[in-house]
């Protein structure tokens, strides 16, 4: 474990119980992710990235293995610590944007805040901050249900970066939205990785993938290739 | 953090305003219900306590009869066998605070125009005291009347109202009783109703031997129909009692063994059984009242439930970012409390207002007392806490990923 890697995998495994048995769904996965890395995490269906994001992303927990999140050793922890992981060190981003209907855009982006306990002033301006960031400064007060999909996505992305996180988790973030704002979402996800922020995304997109330093490849509950590509954003530069 | 929460309750509240009204409305009925029968209870409970307190304390009376004539009985008081003597040897006994031998009938009274019929009691001075009765106005008459039978009469307030008249002065006007001429010396006091619900102050007293021998002829010279005897005591009631009837089965010349041709009636002990009667009464409507609040209680739970199942993919969101499970179990627990806060402030307007109304149209009393109010409120928040407990502790335990998953 060293401090330059923001997550740290070690022999994970992790067995689903079901009626016939324990089903294996992740086998022997180790990773390393540098802090700055830009993951893309790929693989067909039920090949288990989800899951290993879920464990990721402190939701689930491994059958057996060590998985360092920012030099926590997460399988030690209790619910609450993983809470306070979830709510500092990562932001997720979801496939369906999972914005509250009910709140305004800026209490969306200032709700992790609220289970921070920051205070009212203080979240307001940080989530205005951030939408301002993510090009929405003149929604604060819209509904999720006023704007477009790629903007809602930006709103989550939003979010996900309000508490200065070192890692965001990505799980198809652009799966509902067409192409072109595809590519806006990706475009800002680039930019934020060119500020410094780890990130992993899944998707089973290649041109989505490639904006990506590194690829990772599942199938069957393993990492069957993990290759360092040419960046895109680094062309870009 | 806190506040914000109370914000975000408030905030789910409103989402489905028609819903969270019907939860509320269990509430509401159950906290109003409850307010209201204990009005109605304490009403009851302390026009009880005016009535026992209008009838003066540490009461006996010593009624004659039933006479037993070949074995035939009627009713009590209807034969004769108490004297003025036997109330003379009772003011001799240990224990005993006053005595008032009392003779009475109905009579119609007249004046002026207007006659009035009422009824009319023959006593002595020593009834006011034991009683605890007062004048408002004139005076009462004294021992020297009694020895004179003198024509004089004290009037309740319904008898100077409806005979005289609301604007006339009765005392030193003289009104007829039975054809007989007697001078007003004074009005007495108010008393209300009696136990029994009769009006006491429908009622006119003259002396004790003015009425035997000018009103109500007896057969049998110097007889009463009761002996009012008034204990020195709380204490000192069952001794008095005893002495009582010890004394006059003496004087009655009664044998071991057979029946009393009197009977000693504890006046406090019923009125007491009353009060009991009528606290027990409060009591059940409390505790009738209380279910209702109890089906709100499970009305919120219901209703919680539901809401914890609609929002699972919300809760499954704030999870993921970082909320942890006492979080979520503290909106959820937030969100009943307040509904039943507000149902119950609703409710106990409702009671308030209930209780009002039940006074103006039915003429029962009714006393919204704080305590009533307070205890509503207690109830009706740990109510709240209690039902949103259990859907709130589920939505608290929710697997962050299924609940991400929930469609």
């Amino acid at each position: 474990m060293t401090t330059t890697s923001v997550i740290e995998v070690r022999q994970l495994y992790k067995d689903y119980q079901t009626a016939a048995g324990a089903f294996p769904v992740l086998k022997d996965v180790n990773l390393v992710v540098k802090r700055g890395d830009y993951l893309a995490i790929m693989g067909p269906s039920g090949s288990g990235k989800s899951t290993f994001m879920n464990i990721l992303g402190c939701l689930d927990k491994p059958s057996a293995g060590e998985y360092f999140l920012d030099g926590h050793a997460v399988a030690e922890l209790d619910g609450n610590a993983l809470a306070g992981l979830r709510n500092k060190t990562i932001g997720f981003v979801f496939q369906g944007f999972n914005l509250l209907a009910r709140s305004s855009l800026l209490d969306n982006v200032a709700l992790p805040l609220v289970y921070s306990g920051v205070d009212k002033q203080t979240r307001h301006e940080k989530a205005a901050q951030v939408l301002v960031k993510v090009g929405l400064g003149n929604y604060l007060n819209s509904r999720p249900s006023q704007i477009s999909g790629g903007q809602q996505q930006r709103v989550a992305i939003a979010r996900a970066l309000v508490n200065s996180p070192s890692l965001i988790l990505a799980d198809e973030p652009t799966g509902n939205l067409d192409s072109k704002t595809s590519e806006e979402i990706m475009e800002l996800f680039d930019s934020l990785n060119r500020e410094g922020i780890s990130i992993v995304l899944v998707t089973h997109e290649t041109d989505i993938a490639e904006h990506a330093s590194r690829q990772v490849r599942f199938l069957d509950g393993k990492i069957v290739q993990d290759s360092i590509s040419q960046p895109a954003a680094a062309e870009a530069v | 953090m806190f506040t914000a929460m109370l914000g975000e309750a408030w905030h789910a509240m409103g989402a489905n305003r028609m819903r969270t009204f019907l939860t509320m409305l269990g509430m509401m009925i159950g906290v109003g219900a409850v307010v209201l029968m204990m009005a109605i209870g304490e009403g009851a409970q302390q026009s009880i306590k005016q009535s026992i307190s209008s009838m003066g304390s540490n009461l006996f009376i010593v009624l004659s009869g039933p006479p037993n004539s070949a074995g035939a009985r009627s009713a009590t008081g209807n034969a004769q066998s108490l004297n003025v003597k036997d109330a003379d040897a009772i003011t001799e006994l240990d224990n005993i605070a006053g005595v008032a031998p009392v003779t009475m009938g109905s009579a119609q009274v007249i004046y002026a125009g207007n006659n009035w019929n009422t009824s009319v009691i023959g006593t002595m001075p020593s009834y006011m005291e034991i009683r605890d009765w007062g004048i408002d106005e004139g005076y009462v008459f004294s021992n020297s009347d009694i020895r004179s039978a003198t024509r004089v009469a004290l009037i309740g307030k319904t008898v100077a109202d409806n005979l005289l008249g609301e604007d006339v002065d009765p005392v030193g006007k003289t009104i007829r009783i039975k054809q007989s001429p007697f001078l007003v010396v004074g009005v007495l006091s108010p008393k209300g109703q009696s136990l029994d619900g009769r009006d006491q102050d429908d009622t006119i007293i003259v002396p004790l031997t003015t009425a035997q021998r000018k009103l109500f002829g007896n057969q049998i010279p110097g007889s009463v129909r009761m002996i009012m005897v008034q204990a020195a005591s709380d204490k000192a009631m069952l001794q008095a009692e005893e002495d009582i009837n010890n004394l006059l089965r003496q004087r009655h010349n009664i044998r071991e063994g057979s029946d009393s041709d009197f009977s000693v009636r504890n006046l406090t002990a019923i009125a007491n059984t009353a009060a009991e009667a009528t606290r027990t009464m409060a009591l059940l409507l409390g505790a009738i009242a209380s279910i209702s609040l109890l089906v709100g209680g499970i009305g919120i739970m219901n209703i919680m439930l539901v809401s914890v199942t609609e929002r699972t993919r919300e809760i499954g969101i704030r999870m993921a970012i970082g909320a942890r499970e006492r979080d979520i179990l503290l909106q959820f627990l937030l969100e009943a409390f307040v509904i039943s806060i507000v149902g119950c402030i609703i409710g106990i307007m409702i009671g308030v207002g209930g209780a009002a109304l039940v006074k103006n149209f039915t003429g029962t009393d009714t006393v919204v007392t704080t305590q009533s109010i307070t205890l509503a409120f207690a109830v009706a928040a740990s109510v709240g806490i209690f039902f949103g407990f259990y859907p709130a502790r589920k939505a608290a335990r929710l697997n962050p990923i299924e609940a991400l998953r929930y469609q």
